[in-house]
C-alpha cells in the first residue's frame, strides 16, 4: 500500500532511516552473517588459524549425540510447553468469556505473567518445588512421591515446562479471549437452536473459527519454547541435570560461551537462524491471506 | 485576489495522459466551476494550481507569475478538501491558526483573523472544540474559516459540499455565494453536481476525460452548449438526443414520417442530406392542437411533480426515449400521442462524429 | 453462554477463581518467603507471612545478599531501569522516523530498506549471540549502558506497528498541511506525532517490559558486578557453591524483580491491551 501524498525531500528520508539501519546493519545483519561464515570454518583455540570445512561442522553437529539429544529436548520442551499454555489459556479464555459481571477483574488478574521475566518465573516455581523446603515439592514427599529435580532429569523437564507455560497463560488467555469475542453470539445462538449442547457448540462452531487466533498463538508459543526461555534454563537447571532440558538456544549459549566452540556454536546458531526464519515465513504467509496491507 | 491563468496545461502518470491540454484566463475576482463527471480530471486539474501534482506540461500563473515549480504554501493559495482535513487533534482555534503560525505571523494578529472568520461563519462559540465534537456544516465551516484566515490570493474548493445532506447543501451554497460576495477573492471551485456550479459560478469549465468540453457563464452553456457532452450534462432532466437526417439542401430536419422541423436560420452549410444528432431539452416542447405537431410521442409513463409534470414516453420510427417538461399538473392516459412543437431556436444541432455544435 | 444454568455459572466462577490461585500462588508463596528469616524458610514452608518484610527488603536493596559479593539489589534495580528505559526510548525514536521516511518518501532504495529492517524480526538476540557480543566488544561497549540497550533497539515489530498506523492516517490531512506550509519536519511534529500518542504509549508499556525482563544479553556483556541488572542478578543469588542458600533474600529480590513490570501493567492495562495486540498484527 502507498500513498499519495508524498515529500519530495532528496537527503530527509535517508537521514531518517539511517539510524535504524545503521543498527541493524552493525547489530544484526552483521553478526548474522559472521554466524554463516564461521560455521563454515573451524578455529584452533587461539583463532590464529581456521580451516574451511564447508559443511563439516554442521555434519559433526547432527551425527552428535548430545546435539540430537538437545534436539529432542527441545522437541519435548517446546510442545509440552505449547500445548499447556495453549489448553489452559483457551480454558480460562472461554471461561473469562462467559462470565459477565467481574469479567474486567479476572482479566487484569491473569495477565500479570506476562509482565514476568522468564528467568523470574523460573526462578519463583524453583523455589516451589525446591526439594528440601519448596510447598510443592514437600506436599508431593507428603503423598509418596520423591520430588527431586536436581536429580531426576524427568522432573527437571517437568519442572521447566510448567514454569514456562505459567509465564505464557497470560498472554494467550488475552488472545483468545479477544478471538472468542469477535465471533457473533448470533452464530452460537443458531447452532444452539439446532439443537447442539455447549460442548459440541464449541468443538465445531466455536474452536474452528477460532483457527487463525489458535494457529497465530501456536507459532508465538513455539517461538517463545525455542527462544525466550533461555533465561528459565539458566537460571534453573542450566541444561541439567545431565542434559535433560539442555535445549538448543541454551546449548548455543554453553558450548559458545563456556566450551568456546565457536564453529560449533555458530552451525547452532545457522540451524536456529533457519528455525526462526521458516517460522516466521509461516506466520507471515500465512496472516497475509488474512490482513489487508 | 488575482488572475490565475493555465495555458496549454498537460497531466500525465506515467505513460497515462490523463489532462489534455487546458487553457483558460481566470480574471481576478472571478468564482469559476469546475464541473464534469467522476474521473474528469477535475481534482487533478485543482490539485495542479495548488502545487499538490506536478504540471507536465504548460504553464501555471497565478497573479502574473508562472507558479509551476512552488509549493503550495508558497503560491498563496488556500484549499478547502472534499474531506475538510481538519487536524483532529488541534481545537478549532488551532486548526484555523495553524497556517498563519508556521508563517510566524504574530499572535495577536492570528487572535485577530481568526476570530474575524469566527464571526463571519458563527463559529465563535466553537472556538475551543475539537473536531470530532462538531457536525459536518460546522466542520465544513472551520475548513472555510482556515482559508478566510489567510487571505490568500485564490480559493480552492474540492468538492466541500459533496459530504453533506441535501438540505445543508443547499443552505451551504447560498452561505458560499455570500462569502464570495463579501470577500470577493479569486475562487476555483470543482464538483460534479451542475446545480451547485451553474448557482455558484460566474463561468463554468467543463471538463470531460481530460478534455474542456466548454468554458463559459452558465447561461451560456446552458442556451449555446459547445458540445453533446455539455448538452446532455447540463440541465435536469437531460437533454433530449435524436438521430436525424438533414434535408438536402440543408434547410430542414427530417424526421421519421414526413414530417420536418424547420431550422431557425437557414441551411447550415455543408451538412446537407447528413445524419446529425438533434437536442431539444424537456422544456422546450409545447403540445400543440392535433395536425399542428411536428413530433408524435407516444405517452409511457408520467410524473406528477406540481409544480410541473414530466412526460415519458417515444417517439419516431425508432422508438426513441424522450422526456417532455410541461408546466402545471397533466394527466394522460398511457399510449396517449401527444402532438409536440419546438421553437426552432430551441433546437440544438451536434455532429454525429465530434460532438461538437454546429451552428445555424 | 445461551442457557442460564446456574451450575454453569457457579462452575464458570469456580475455575476462574481457581486459574487466578494458579497464577498468584508462585506469587503469594514468593513474597511470604520473602517477609521471613532465613532459617525459617530453609526447611519449612511458611504460609504467613513473617516479621521481617521491611528488614529484608531494605538489606537487599542496600546491601544484596552478602555470600554472593553483595551487590546492592538497589543497585542492579537502577541498572535495569536505564537499560528499560533506553530501550523504550531508543525503540521508539528509531522506529517511528524510519516508519516516517517508507511512508511518507519516495527514494531510491527505499524497498531494500524495508526488506533490511524486516530481516530483524528473524534475527532475535539468542541466534547471534556470539557475533553481536564480538561486534560490542569490539566497539568496547562491554560492561557500559550502551552496549547494553544498543543491540537490542532495532526492531522491526515497532517499525511496522508505526508504518501500519501511518498508512491509515488521511492523505488529505498531509495535503492540508502542505498548504498550510508545513514542511515535513513541522509535520511530522504538530501533526503526526501528537496523532501517534496511543500508539506510542502501548509501545512504551511493551517495550519497557521487554527491556527490563531481558536476561541472555546481559549476562553476555556484563562482567562487572555492578552493571548487574536484577534479572539476571537473581540467578547468581542462587548458586552459592558452600554457603547456605538464603531463599528469603532471593525471594525478596524475585518479587522486587517483578514490581515495575507488573506495576506498568496494572496501572496501564489498556495502553498494554492494545499494544500487544498492534504489535502482532
Amino acid at each position: 500500500m502507498e500513498k499519495r501524498v508524498v515529500f519530495k525531500n532528496r537527503w530527509l528520508p535517508y537521514l531518517l532511516v539511517t539510524p535504524q539501519i545503521v543498527i541493524t546493519l552493525v547489530f544484526f545483519i552483521w553478526p548474522a552473517g559472521q554466524a554463516l561464515k564461521q560455521s563454515f570454518f573451524i578455529e584452533d583455540a587461539f583463532g590464529l588459524r581456521s580451516e574451511f570445512v564447508r559443511f563439516g561442522n554442521f555434519i559433526e553437529l547432527f551425527s552428535d549425540p548430545l546435539y540430537l539429544n538437545s534436539l529432542k529436548t527441545t522437541f519435548i520442551f517446546s510442545v509440552s510447553t505449547s500445548f499447556l499454555a495453549l489448553s489452559t489459556g483457551l480454558l480460562f479464555a472461554v471461561m473469562a468469556d462467559r462470565v459477565i459481571k467481574g469479567a474486567t477483574i479476572y482479566k487484569a488478574a491473569l495477565l500479570w505473567p506476562y509482565a514476568v521475566a522468564p528467568a523470574v518465573a523460573g526462578v519463583l516455581w524453583l523455589f516451589l518445588f525446591s526439594p528440601a523446603n519448596g510447598i510443592l515439592a514437600l506436599t508431593l514427599k507428603s503423598l509418596g512421591y520423591n520430588w527431586n529435580h536436581v536429580l531426576k532429569g524427568g522432573q527437571a523437564m517437568v519442572l521447566v515446562v510448567i514454569a514456562a507455560s505459567w509465564k505464557q497463560i497470560a498472554y494467550n488467555f488475552l488472545f483468545f479471549l479477544a478471538g472468542l469475542q469477535m465471533i457473533p453470539k448470533s452464530l452460537i445462538e443458531a447452532a444452539a437452536i439446532d439443537g447442539a449442547r455447549p460442548a459440541k457448540r464449541f468443538w465445531t462452531i466455536v474452536f474452528p473459527l477460532l483457527s487463525p487466533t489458535t494457529f497465530f498463538l501456536l507459532v508465538v508459543n513455539v517461538v517463545y519454547a525455542f527462544f525466550e526461555t533461555f533465561g528459565i534454563i539458566h537460571a534453573v537447571t542450566q541444561g541439567g541435570p545431565y542434559k535433560a532440558t539442555d535445549i538448543l538456544v541454551y546449548k548455543v549459549y554453553s558450548d559458545g560461551f563456556i566450551g568456546l566452540d565457536l564453529g560449533g556454536s555458530a552451525a547452532q546458531s545457522v540451524v536456529l537462524m533457519a528455525i526462526v526464519v521458516t517460522l516466521t515465513v509461516i506466520q507471515f504467509r500465512y496472516l497475509e491471506r488474512k490482513v489487508q496491507y | 485576489m488575482a488572475n490565475v491563468t493555465l495555458k496549454d496545461v498537460y497531466k500525465s502518470f506515467g505513460k497515462n495522459e490523463v489532462i489534455h491540454g487546458i487553457n483558460c484566463e481566470i480574471k481576478a475576482g472571478e468564482f469559476v466551476a469546475i464541473l464534469g463527471p467522476s474521473g474528469c480530471g477535475k481534482s487533478t486539474a485543482l490539485r495542479m494550481i495548488a502545487g499538490l501534482e506536478i504540471i507536465t506540461k504548460g504553464e501555471i500563473s497565478i497573479d502574473g507569475k508562472i507558479v509551476n515549480e512552488l509549493e503550495p504554501a508558497d503560491r498563496d493559495i488556500a484549499m478547502v478538501f472534499q474531506n475538510y482535513a481538519l487536524y483532529p487533534h488541534m481545537t478549532v482555534f488551532k486548526n484555523m491558526a495553524y497556517g498563519l503560525k508556521i508563517r510566524r505571523m504574530p499572535k495577536n494578529e492570528i487572535k485577530k483573523r481568526v476570530h474575524n472568520a469566527a464571526e463571519i461563519l458563527e463559529l465563535t462559540e466553537f472556538l475551543d472544540r475539537k473536531p470530532q465534537q462538531l457536525s459536518g456544516g460546522q466542520r465544513q465551516r472551520v475548513a472555510m474559516g482556515r482559508c478566510i484566515v489567510r487571505e490568500p490570493k485564490v480559493f480552492l474548493f474540492d468538492e466541500p459540499l459533496s459530504n453533506l445532506d441535501a438540505k445543508l447543501r443547499v443552505q451551504m451554497r447560498l452561505e458560499l455565494r455570500n462569502l464570495h460576495e463579501n470577500l470577493g477573492i479569486t475562487s476555483i471551485y470543482v464538483t460534479h453536481d451542475q446545480v451547485e456550479a451553474m448557482t455558484l459560478g460566474d463561468r463554468l469549465i467543463i471538463l470531460e476525460d481530460g478534455h474542456v468540453q466548454q468554458i463559459g457563464s452558465p447561461l451560456e452553456v446552458y442556451e449555446r452548449p459547445a458540445t453533446r457532452f455539455v448538452a446532455g450534462f447540463i440541465g435536469s432532466p437531460a437533454m433530449n438526443f435524436f438521430d436525424v437526417r438533414l434535408s438536402a439542401d440543408g434547410r430542414l430536419i427530417e424526421l421519421s414520417g414526413s414530417d420536418s422541423l424547420p431550422l431557425q436560420n437557414g441551411a447550415v452549410p455543408g451538412y446537407g442530406g447528413q445524419e446529425v444528432s438533434l437536442g431539444i431539452r424537456p422544456e422546450h416542447f409545447k403540445i400543440v392542437k392535433d395536425g399542428d405537431g411536428a413530433i408524435q410521442i407516444k405517452v409511457d409513463h408520467v410524473e406528477i411533480l406540481g409544480a410541473d409534470t414530466l412526460v415519458h414516453g417515444h417517439a419516431g420510427e425508432d422508438n426513441t426515449f424522450l422526456t417532455v417538461r410541461l408546466p402545471d399538473i397533466h394527466h394522460f392516459q398511457k399510449g396517449k400521442v401527444l402532438q409536440l412543437a419546438v421553437p426552432p431556436e430551441k433546437l440544438h444541432l451536434f455532429d454525429k462524429e465530434t460532438g461538437k455544435r454546429i451552428e445555424n | 453462554m445461551v442457557e442460564n444454568r446456574p451450575f454453569m455459572t457457579v462452575l464458570t466462577h469456580a475455575m476462574m477463581f481457581l486459574a487466578i490461585i494458579i497464577v498468584l500462588f508462585p506469587i503469594y508463596i514468593a513474597f511470604v518467603a520473602s517477609t521471613h528469616e532465613a532459617s525459617d524458610v530453609l526447611m519449612t514452608v511458611q504460609g504467613w507471612f513473617g516479621s521481617n518484610l521491611v528488614e529484608n527488603y531494605t538489606s537487599v536493596l542496600q546491601s544484596g545478599k552478602s555470600t554472593t559479593g553483595g551487590i546492592p539489589v538497589g543497585v542492579m534495580m537502577w541498572n535495569s531501569l536505564i537499560m528499560a528505559l533506553g530501550i523504550v526510548f531508543g525503540k521508539i525514536s528509531i522506529s517511528i522516523i524510519s516508519a516516517y521516511a517508507i511512508v511518507y518518501f519516495r527514494f531510491r532504495f527505499r524497498m531494500v530498506f524495508f526488506w533490511i529492517i524486516f530481516m530483524t524480526l528473524m534475527l532475535p538476540i539468542e541466534v547471534r549471540i556470539l557475533p553481536t557480543y564480538h561486534v560490542v566488544a569490539s566497539l568496547g561497549l562491554l560492561n557500559t549502558y550502551t552496549g547494553l540497550t544498543l543491540p537490542l533497539i532495532a526492531s522491526a515489530t515497532a517499525t511496522f506497528l508505526f508504518r501500519q498506523f501511518f498508512l491509515t492516517v488521511p492523505d488529505e490531512l498531509t495535503e492540508a498541511a502542505r498548504v498550510d506550509g508545513a514542511g515535513p519536519i513541522r509535520f511530522f511534529f504538530d501533526i503526526l506525532l501528537p496523532l501517534s500518542r496511543t500508539n506510542i504509549a502501548a509501545l512504551c508499556v511493551i517495550l519497557f517490559i521487554y527491556g527490563w525482563n531481558q536476561y541472555l544479553w546481559p549476562l553476555l556483556i556484563t562482567t562487572e558486578k555492578n552493571m548487574t541488572t536484577i534479572v539476571m542478578g537473581i540467578q547468581a543469588m542462587l548458586y552459592v557453591p558452600d554457603a547456605v542458600n538464603e531463599w528469603n533474600i532471593t525471594m525478596a529480590t524475585a518479587i522486587l524483580a517483578m514490581l515495575p513490570p507488573v506495576a506498568v501493567i496494572l496501572v496501564l492495562q489498556r495502553q498494554f491491551v492494545k499494544g500487544l495486540i498492534e504489535t502482532e498484527k
